[in-house]
């Protein structure tokens, strides 16, 4: 896919403060790309210097080959949804939604038809006539989409544009967003502090943390193979077990761990320290010793269970101290309850661990 | 709701009575049919008709409404293009200067100011005339406009302009299409606080007033001095209502320019 954003080794500082560090970062045409990273990491700042309220401190922005810089906001074709939807209060729907295509100087009959178009892609036409303050949130933030997809823009930038709304919604939404992206072809750049949002509607995911990438792919890749610890620990709930890489072979490496063995599935590393990620659905409960207890199983006492529905999550207190935790399908519990307290065994197979040298 | 103390209400009235029985006094005399304040006898127009015949006074009362008409409107451009750079302009050089030199005038003695502008009229030989007031007046209001302006300016969701400019919209019709539709009510009653000061000003007046050029109060004022003649309690019962009309005016649209800012400006 060809590249149609690219941000070279931009930084930008308020005052002595490096909000984005020498970050960059293609994003490709048609995909859905999705910021990802905790509160002040710099994703808003990010979105701000591609639509053009802040100019980088250093290294370029390029849009389709061009160099953005020194191009104001209004000549970018780049158009953003801002997470206070900022619709013009003293215009209707209609009116906000007409507002960028006016600018353009197209045709009366023109607007009227692509407002029109606009309207029914969000299912808004019956309130075209209504002003901002007579609407839902819901029906605001989808009045702020239609307005910034209206003048078919190169990219679209979402900041945020779910978090005003109620969790039911903003499941639904998502699709509803995704689905849109599909059917317009056009490349959406979101931004959102919310993995389940990032994985469940992005083509890919950069994880963000102060003002650096600390990782690019798709959310499986992100999710099965975080490259850092605090990636891991940021996407998704996952054990972390600190341990000695003690041999290598082709295929697999050791660890070893006071009390544990641990062979892992992965390219050889360097003997030495390492942490190995583990993600509490790929461990199994047992009451029976599993087989091969010796390597990826080790046995502890169930210090607490808890009950979400779909699973269940047991924290499981090894001998050694470490606290690992495992999720288990409620249907696929073993035959004979867990209870809290009783001893109980852990296992796991080498390719679901993944080392972490970072 | 609370109920008022009887010692409270006997305060309110005291403090309505200090604050407004002179003006009651003035308003119920200019329709006392007698020449003397102490007699009543009878209610008429009697006053007021004698002033529609009064050549002089309604000369006056033109010039004072063009001088109030043309300088509010100056200093509402200019004060609100002050408001736009002191909230707008970030923190250019000298800002802390520019607000001060924008809110001195608010606290300043008024014959300081009209002396001060008499003497710049002076050096510069301009002819004092209905032109000085006008410009007297300008400089007299603008920081009252700015004020008023400025107070609307600093709640307003920036974001809204970035929206417009993000859609294209360059910054000059951005402030036309959607900063200024959105601050008008504070535009608005900052020039009729404009006009009201304007046209209740003496002391400025006296100062950069000329030969031809003579404004209601400065006209009343000269009258008053040789003898209250009813008709001034006419005249000035009119310009009573011409100001308490535009203030309360200005501060409808002030507090309807509140209520529209955004919920998030609000709180
Ligand atoms: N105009 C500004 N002046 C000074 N500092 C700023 C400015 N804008 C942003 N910052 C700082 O830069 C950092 C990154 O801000 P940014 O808005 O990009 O964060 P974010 O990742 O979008 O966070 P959130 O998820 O909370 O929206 C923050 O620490 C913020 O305080
Ligand atoms: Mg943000």
């Amino acid at each position: 896919m060809a590249v149609l954003v690219s941000f070279d080794q931009v930084t930008k500082r308020f005052g002595d403060f490096t909000a984005v560090d020498g970050l960059s970062l293609d994003i490709h045409e048609r995909e859905f790309f999705a910021l990802l990273g905790p509160s002040g990491c710099g994703k808003t700042t990010l979105l701000r210097m591609l639509a053009g309220f802040e100019a980088p401190d250093g290294g370029r922005v390029t849009l389709a080959g061009q160099d953005l810089a020194g191009i104001p906001p209004y000549r970018r074709p780049v158009n953003m949804m801002f997470q206070s939807y900022a619709l013009f209060p003293h215009m209707t729907v209609a009116g906000n939604v007409a507002f960028g295509l006016k600018q353009d100087g197209l045709a009366r009959d023109e607007i009227a038809a692509r407002v029109d178009e606009m309207l029914g892609l969000v299912q808004l036409r019956p309130l075209a006539a209504r002003k901002p303050d007579q609407l839902s949130g819901g029906q605001r933030q989808r009045v702020a989409l239609a307005r910034s997809l209206a003048k078919r823009p190169k990219v679209l930038l979402l900041d945020e544009p779910l978090a005003a709304l109620d969790r039911k919604l903003r499941e639904e939404t998502r699709f509803e967003l995704k689905e849109l992206q599909r059917r317009l072809a056009t490349t959406f750049v979101i931004v959102t502090h919310d993995q389940d949002e990032a994985m469940s509607i992005a083509d890919r995911i950069g994880v963000m943390n102060r003002g650096c990438l600390a990782q690019v792919g798709t959310p499986a890749e992100i999710y099965e193979r975080p490259a850092s610890r605090w990636v891991a620990g940021f996407v998704g709930d996952v054990n972390l077990i600190e341990g000695r890489v003690t041999a290598v072979y082709p295929s697999f490496v050791m660890v070893d761990r006071v009390g544990m063995r641990l062979r892992v599935a992965h390219a050889p590393v360097a003997p030495g320290p390492i942490a190995v990620a583990l993600r509490p659905e790929k461990i199994r409960v047992s009451h029976a010793v599993p087989d091969g207890a010796f390597e990826n199983g080790a046995a502890g006492t169930v210090a607490d269970i808890g009950y979400l529905g779909t699973l269940s999550l047991y924290k499981v207190r090894l001998d050694d101290g470490l606290v690992l935790k495992a999720a288990v399908m409620n249907e696929q519990r073993a035959e004979r309850p867990i209870h809290v307290n009783e001893r109980v065994w852990l296992s796991w197979t080498p390719d679901a661990a993944v080392l972490l040298m970072e | 709701m609370k109920r008022f103390g009887c010692t409270n209400l006997t305060a309110l009235a005291l403090g309505l009575a200090f604050l407004y029985l002179p003006i009651a006094v003035l308003v119920v005399n200019s329709f006392n049919d007698s020449r003397l304040v102490t007699v009543w006898a009878g209610a008429s127009l009697r006053w007021y008709r004698e002033l529609a015949n009064d050549a002089a006074m309604l000369d006056a009362a033109s010039v004072s409404f063009r001088v109030a008409f043309l300088s509010a409107t100056a200093a509402t451009i200019l004060g609100t293009l002050a408001a736009l750079a002191l909230t707008r302009g970030g923190r250019f050089r000298g800002r802390l200067l520019f607000s001060g030199m924008i809110y001195a005038p608010l606290v300043m003695p008024e014959v300081i100011t009209g002396l001060s502008l008499l003497l710049l009229f002076v050096a510069v030989e301009i002819d004092r005339g209905f032109w000085t007031i006008v410009i007297a007046h300008t400089t007299l209001t603008l920081c009252f406009v700015a004020v008023v302006v400025q107070s609307r300016l600093v709640t307003f969701d920036r974001s809204l302009e970035e929206a417009a400019l993000d859609l294209g919209c360059p910054p000059l019709r951005t402030f036309l299409a959607v900063t200024l539709p959105l601050i008008w009510p504070a535009v608005a009653s900052g020039w009729m606080l404009a006009f009201a000061l304007s046209l209740d000003d003496l002391v400025i007046a006296s100062f950069v007033s000329g030969p031809g050029a003579t404004t209601l109060p400065l006209r009343i004022y000269s009258e008053v001095r040789l003898g209250v003649k009813p008709e001034i309690n006419a005249v000035c019962t009119i310009l009573i209502a011409v100001v308490a009309l535009g203030l309360i005016a200005a501060s409808l649209l002030t507090k309807r320019s509140a209520s529209k800012a955004p919920l998030g400006a609000r709180m």
